[in-house]
């Protein structure tokens, strides 16, 4: 797997959303709950079949990290995945410092980084040019933060990240090819789900 | 040289304890610190200090969608920061429990803090914020638990104003 920020992105091998969430999802076997994205991150993530323990953003840019922290603090004993885009990342960056600095052992951030706004016409983000998130999320405290060189690196990340205590982050290089669908659009239905799924009863 | 607390931060404490509070995230304000001291010396509450407003929005909602309850505390400055956040309690019906220390209006000595202040409780209510103010220290506590009822009870999202009246005069440095 590769732990070096100085390879440039565009060396990086490109892999697919829709592919790394599959196989994300086939290591979450302890009812882990995942907090996907806005846009295409958490549109691939219902696509790979509506896991009870997953939460889909409709809006809220970059919030995905946050809102995974915040799970991680209410139920130590559970796994948290916040699923995120980069141009979403780019917008909240602030908080992997929060996440730095909290540490929450049970908490892993994986960015699915395909250097665009791909679904606003693939306009290019920062990573595009010069930034590198797996660098960022080092420098905020996130020390366990990885590109993930190819699709068997991925789910060897994925593995070491949910067996042992965190914090962690996984960054891989994707392609620019939309989700394969789109989420319902029924947040409250979706928050109501989500609890029902991590045993919370209001 | 610490000042004992003021009853109204205790008093507050104490019905945030009752009310079952389980985290607490804040970006810091002089007129909170007391009560930020004594949340981080409570055992029962995970107390987060944020980087902005906004990422308290998200933590609120991940606290109760994980089965707890939070208060989120700030200037009136970091109102204007949440805006855009604060659409997910609205969509998704999370409750919210905050409290605002008021700047910009009694006896603002910088300029540049008017603006927000005064639009704080208009932009709040125009999120679909319930905006509770105080204007006097002994209305704090009745008036927090008042909140934190109808946003854990009734999935309302409510904020409580502290005025700046009631919290005295600012200067730019606190003893």
């Amino acid at each position: 797997m590769d732990t070096q920020t100085s390879l440039h992105h565009a060396n990086r091998k490109v892999m697919n959303r829709h592919d790394l969430t599959r196989r994300l999802v086939a290591r979450l076997h302890r009812e882990e709950a995942v907090i996907g994205g806005i846009g295409n991150t958490n549109f691939d993530l219902w696509m790979t079949g509506q896991r009870p323990q997953n939460f889909y953003m409709l809006g809220s840019m970059g919030l995905a990290c946050p809102i995974a922290l915040g799970v991680a603090l209410a139920q130590p004993g559970r796994g948290v995945v916040a699923l995120e885009g980069d141009g979403s990342l780019l917008m909240q960056l602030n908080c992997l410092a929060t996440i730095g600095a909290i540490a929450p052992a049970n908490l892993l951030v994986i960015v699915m980084d395909n250097a665009c706004y791909q679904i606003t016409g693939a306009q290019p983000t920062a990573t595009a040019a010069r930034a590198d998130l797996v660098a960022i999320a080092q420098g905020a405290g996130i020390a366990n933060s990885h590109w993930a060189a190819d699709e068997a690196g991925f789910e060897q990340l994925v593995e070491r990240c949910l067996a042992q205590p965190g914090p962690h982050l996984i960054a891989a290089r994707i392609d620019s090819q939309p989700a394969t669908g789109t989420t319902e659009r029924d947040p409250a239905l979706i928050r109501q789900r989500f609890m029902r799924g991590i045993a919370v009863t209001t | 040289m610490h000042e004992p607390p003021p009853s109204w931060s205790l008093e507050v404490h104490a019905v945030l304890q009752r009310a079952g509070i389980r985290q607490a995230f804040y970006v810091p304000d002089a007129g909170l610190s007391q009560l930020i001291e004594l949340l981080h010396a409570d055992p029962a509450v995970a107390t987060t200090v944020l980087t902005t407003e906004q990422e308290g929005v998200a933590m609120a909602a991940g606290a109760w969608l994980g089965g707890q309850r939070s208060v989120l505390l700030m200037q009136s400055s970091g109102v204007g920061n949440c805006v855009n956040m604060f659409s997910l309690l609205a969509s998704c019906r999370f409750p919210l429990l905050a409290m605002v220390t008021m700047r910009g209006e009694w006896a603002e000595f910088n300029p540049w803090q008017v603006a927000m202040g005064m639009a704080t409780p208009a932009v709040l209510a125009a999120m679909g914020i319930t905006v509770l103010r105080v204007d006097a220290a002994a209305e704090a506590a009745p008036t927090v638990e008042a909140a934190a009822a109808a946003a854990f009870d009734c999935d309302q999202a409510v904020a409580v104003l502290l005025s700046q009246r009631m919290l005295g005069r600012k200067q730019w440095v606190t003893q």
